[in-house]
């Protein structure tokens, strides 16, 4: 809505319903409808892989506000319980929205006392749905989310997305947003072929810098500060404030890129 | 601001189902796309929904997944009310009312139902999003259905195929594949579709019913 959508009201006293007239009193008032139609303040990428004993999981601290980069603090991986960890990119507010929800969901869980914990299946199900739900009214969380953790009983590593249309799927390697095109292949070339089942989580941390440097180099809404999270059958090791070397001094020499000499 | 949100996502997917004496399959490729990107080599498109019937869902993933299990908790309260087994026509009707009930904001799912009839023979339902739906012997939906289908036209049904020696006078006779001949073809369908359309590969996932239950089989198929 406009400046003057928002303020031409003030001291016009609807009466038209009883008296229709044209000048003066304000014409039939937009219905207040309230829904999501963009993101405003979004987290970018998120990637996710299987290794041997656990899954890994890592997103940037930004949130941007368009092509400004606004805060740099953002937490975007989320401790459910200590057996899954949720990582989103998308829209901030519906995002801290959506760490409310699952926050009420393990309140009700534990209420029980029956000494049953939600799984990363679980977890991953409750959230489709209220995506989809949303989605059937026009009025989604504008999120893409992965769910990540070591499910059930036998503690088999578990990776899945879903995003703001509740669309969903399983892989040993998923990515969000950029990360699809630029850190997607990179993962899958460790896990693909039942691979991860080998992988160890010194390969697997290798694979998740090399694709935040990836990242960190093309991703324009990218940050070089990020966290990581490691679930394993022994619960869940978070590391913050990680961060990628990278190398931009080529550019000095690089013509249209340094300072030119002659 | 005018709606910037489309709800619907084109995930791909193929599927293909035969009925014939004795039996009915229905096949479905486990390739998830969104636009150039494969988003997993393997989800399952073709479904068991109880009572020894097989549901087939291809368009936007989403919607497919919440109509199968729909129709699976349908299943369950058909058995709460009825105390018997739901057969394949009767489940096709009732997809049919749960896809019409979305006729203004529709399932953007092709739909294909496999059951076997009393008489032992394959039966095949197809749908559109929104409900319309006939018993067939063969069909083939979703992305690369316009590539299989006049390749099962002229295998199954054997269209513009002559009796050899009669020039072109006597048509061959309409016959019921087998298990084996109808498995070779969706074989070929499949990986002739995979060669040509981008969102057809990876693996088929073949739910084959016969009197004796849904056998599963998983065939490979190139992945590029």
């Amino acid at each position: 809505m406009s400046f003057l959508e928002l303020t031409e009201p003030w001291g016009k006293p609807s009466k038209n319903i009883f008296f229709p007239t044209s000048n003066g009193v304000q014409q039939n008032a937009a219905p207040v409808n309230s829904r999501t139609v963009q993101p405003i303040v979004t987290g970018a990428s998120v990637i996710a892989l299987k290794y041997a004993d656990g899954v890994m999981i890592a997103a940037d601290n930004l949130a941007s506000y368009g092509s400004l980069a606004r805060f740099f603090d953002v937490e975007r991986l989320t401790k459910v319980g200590n057996n899954t960890i949720v990582g989103i990119g998308g829209d901030v507010s519906d995002y801290q929205h959506l760490q409310r929800i699952l926050e009420d969901l393990e309140i009700k869980e534990s209420n029980h006392g029956d000494g049953y914990a939600l799984q990363p299946s679980h977890i991953h199900e409750y959230l489709s749905r209220v995506f989809y739900a949303r989605r059937n009214k026009m009025d989604p969380y504008w999120n893409q989310a992965i769910v990540a953790g070591v499910d059930g009983d036998e503690k088999e590593p578990y990776v899945a997305f879903a995003d703001l249309r509740g669309n969903t799927y399983t892989a040993p390697a998923i990515a969000t947003g950029f990360a699809i095109h630029l850190a997607l292949p990179l993962l899958r070339k460790v896990t693909d072929d039942d691979h991860w089942k080998t992988l160890s989580k010194e390969r697997a941390r290798a694979a998740i810098d090399d694709c935040m440097r990836v990242l960190y180099y093309r991703d324009g809404r990218s940050l070089n500060k990020f966290s990581v999270a490691t679930i394993t059958a022994d619960g869940v090791d978070f590391q913050t404030n990680q961060s990628v070397s990278s190398e931009w001094a080529f550019a000095e020499k690089q013509y249209g890129y340094g300072t030119q000499e002659v | 601001m005018s709606d910037g949100f489309d709800p619907y996502v084109q995930n791909g997917g193929t599927t293909i189902a035969i009925a014939g004496e004795g039996f009915s399959l229905l096949a479905g490729d486990t390739r998830n796309v969104n636009g150039y990107n494969i988003n997993t080599r393997f989800m399952p498109r073709v479904h068991e929904v109880g009572d020894d019937l097989v549901v087939g869902a291809s368009g936007f993933e989403a919607d497919a997944l919440a109509l199968v299990k729909r129709i699976q908790q349908r299943i369950e309260l058909y058995h709460d009310n009825h105390d018997r087994k739901m057969n394949a026509q009767s489940c096709a009707r009732m997809v049919r009312t749960l896809l019409y009930g979305k006729r203004f904001f529709p399932y953007y799912v092709y739909t294909l139902v496999a059951g076997l009839d009393k008489e032992n023979l394959g039966e095949i339902y197809s749908f559109d999003p929104v409900g319309s739906y006939e018993r067939e012997w063969c069909r083939a939906g979703g992305s690369a259905a316009n590539f299989i289908t006049p390749f099962l036209d002229n295998q199954v049904n054997l269209h513009n195929q002559y009796i050899p020696g009669t020039n072109g006078a006597e048509p061959k006779p309409h016959r019921l594949l087998t298990l084996e001949q109808a498995m070779k073809l969706v074989h070929d369908a499949f990986t002739s579709a995979g060669e040509r359309h981008i969102e057809v590969g990876d693996s088929v996932l073949v739910k084959i019913i016969t009197k004796d239950g849904v056998e599963t089989r998983i065939l490979p198929l190139k992945r590029d």
